[in-house]
């Protein structure tokens, strides 16, 4: 039963095709990865997902435990949120004149209740619940190391703790589904390490559905259950990592050869 | 006495709190105790400065919520005062309301109407948005000259004076309590509205909305209830004017107002509150300076004095011109700054 199914995806902008027709399913508990050159459309699918792209045609479904299914295509970002899923962005979108843990207290915003004027006179119910939700941050920042960044302004910090951090804001909000665009961009070799070993112990210890694109596919293979490859808005290959290491098509996308002329 | 040094929470709720450090909370006793001795010591000329500073502190903090947190850029800060004058005015001249019920209706009626106009914001960005507030001005200010039947058009209108307990509010001395109780508790009010959810969600609008909207926070509500919060308080500034004073005039709440309190929270600091305090007495006590500079001047050198009125736009702009250039983040960062060196004194290195 996937947790997440796309199925027929279409999405244009103006006479560009960003997505033709694509569709795939996610696993629960899967690291899947979603590969394909530049330009392939993997950020669309992942933009669909989290509705910031509206695609013209297909659905998206995400299936909860208990059975019941949402259609993310109809809902707004914030919806698709509180049904549990969470990303982060390739250019990394932070607030960023906040603190790390003001980011992370961001996470929990669909769990916590409270309007303005409950937190404004601060009463005792929002005081409990601030101070209940700031536990649960600090056990994400515990996860991921973050603990002497806390209070320091996130604008002010290193690009490799950036990516950390939007990661623990995504992870905050406790995700089903854990999407992930380019979570190694721009990273040394030890910081890819860390950050891959990150995004395992989020699978495995927290038990979270991960979508990843990278374009480091050493450290794809090496992580994913999983691999869709894309090209021009279609799928082209799909299975474990080894079977699309060696599909004919997928070498042609990357290499750029067409079938005939090979 | 302890700084930041050697101060460790060990509750989360120690933490949490508005002033975590002791020297925080002796520095906010020191200002109480300055501010309850002060009507006492100073004369009717400087209490009266300090109601005006009072006000100005409720609106701009008012409009600071939307400006310098959300994000939001608005021109129509002097149409919502006077949405919050005219309708506290009206209210009681009308209907007869108790002073107290009519303040509160025209909070919630600013309210209202700042969440109209704010609707625009839902579409609109930046410049754009601006220009949109600024027809909301532009509407408010012909109603309020041309809608003779209602607002009296451009002749004043004249309330009673408020009364509590048999003592006019007022004067002078008594409005300082007043005015006091408001702005602190508006400051109090948003204080405590940033360090909780909604509050969170209003800056996280402002940073990178795209990334507000994935993490769950619905931007449509949110815009609007910062329009709807920002107003509210406008309009309690604008109202707080009308008993003040006793006269509604459509003068005060020109697009002039609008941009002289836009000039507050950028002098004072966007997205801070200790900033909106700040601007609003520089913005305040600026003309009475150059006053005062004046007829100090009148008998030893004429020529200087009688130039300073018209200088006093001038100096203005150049204030504002300066703070843009040497610190856009206001007074509230050079104040932060002072407040830095301190913080670890006595070490040298810096929080953060």
């Amino acid at each position: 039963m996937p947790v997440l199914e796309l199925r027929d995806l279409s999405l244009r902008f103006g006479g560009v095709t960003a997505l033709a027709g694509f569709g795939m399913e996610v696993h629960n508990g899967e690291l899947l990865a979603l590969i394909g050159p530049n330009g392939a459309g993997k950020t669309s699918v992942l933009n669909c997902v989290s509705g910031l792209y509206r695609a013209q045609e297909g659905t998206i479904t995400l299936t909860e435990p208990d059975g019941a299914s949402h259609a993310l295509h109809r809902l707004a970002p914030h919806r698709i949120a509180a049904l549990g899923v969470a990303r982060t962005f390739q250019n990394i979108e932070l607030f960023k004149h906040m603190t790390v843990l003001e980011n992370l207290m961001l996470g929990r915003h669909v769990h916590m209740r409270g309007g303005v004027l409950s937190g404004g006179l601060y009463l005792g119910r929002q005081r409990r619940a601030e101070i209940e939700h700031r536990r649960y941050v600090e056990e994400v920042i515990d996860f991921m190391n973050l603990e002497p960044l806390r209070s320091a302004e996130v604008g002010n910090l290193a690009y490799g703790n950036q990516r950390l951090v939007e990661m623990a804001r995504a992870l905050a909000l406790d995700p089903r589904i854990l999407l992930l665009d380019e979570p190694t961009a721009g990273m040394n070799a030890e910081e890819k390490e860390s950050m891959a070993r990150f995004i395992l112990d989020v699978q495995e210890e927290r038990g979270v559905t991960v979508v990843v694109i990278d374009h480091d596919i050493d450290v794809i293979m090496d992580i994913s259950d999983r691999v869709v490859v894309l090209d021009f808005g279609r799928k082209i290959a799909e299975g474990t990592p080894d079977r699309v290491r060696n599909d004919p098509a997928v070498i042609d996308a990357y290499l750029g050869r067409t079938r005939e002329t090979a | 006495m302890s700084l930041e040094c050697g101060v460790f929470h060990t509750r989360y709720e120690s933490d949490m709190g508005l002033r975590p450090w002791p020297m925080q909370r002796i520095r906010l006793a020191v200002f109480a105790v300055f501010v309850l001795v002060f009507p006492f010591v100073a004369g009717p000329y400087w209490v009266d400065l300090a109601n005006q500073i009072a006000i100005a502190t409720v609106g701009a903090i008012g409009l600071n919520i939307l400006v310098g947190y959300t994000g939001q850029i608005s021109l129509g800060q002097g149409a919502f005062m006077a949405i919050g004058a005219y309708t506290a005015g009206l209210l009681t001249l009308n209907l007869g309301l108790p002073w107290g019920v009519s303040i509160a209706l025209a909070c919630v009626f600013t309210s209202l109407a700042g969440t109209f106009f704010g609707l625009p914001s839902l579409r609109l960005k930046g410049l754009y948005l601006a220009i949109a507030t600024l027809a909301a001005q532009e509407i408010v200010e012909w109603a309020m000259t041309h809608w003779t039947a209602v607002t009296g058009g451009t002749e004043a209108i004249v309330i009673p004076a408020p009364r509590l307990f048999g003592v006019r509010l007022n004067s002078t001395f008594a409005f300082y309590w007043f005015g006091v109780l408001m702005a602190a508790g508006t400051a109090l009010f948003a204080a405590n509205l940033f360090r909780t959810r909604m509050g969170r969600a209003f800056v996280a609008v402002r940073d990178q909305d795209i990334a507000a909207s994935v993490i769950g926070v619905n931007l449509f509500r949110t815009k609007l209830l910062a329009f709807a919060t920002s107003s509210f308080f406008v309009g309690l500034a604008g109202a707080m004017i009308a008993y003040y004073r006793t006269i509604i005039t459509w003068e005060r709440f020109t697009l002039e107002t609008s941009i002289v309190y836009l000039a507050m929270i950028i002098v004072g600091g966007l997205g801070s509150i200790r900033g909106s305090f700040f601007g609003a007495v520089l913005i305040t006590l600026l003309p009475a300076l150059i006053n005062n500079a004046g007829r100090a001047l009148q008998d030893t050198a004429p020529v200087v004095a009688n130039l300073l009125p018209y200088a006093q736009q001038a100096v203005f702009g150049v204030v504002i011109i300066l703070f843009l250039i040497f610190e856009p983040k206001g007074l509230s960062k050079l104040w932060g700054n002072v407040k830095d060196y301190f913080h670890v004194w006595p070490f040298a290195y810096r929080r953060g």
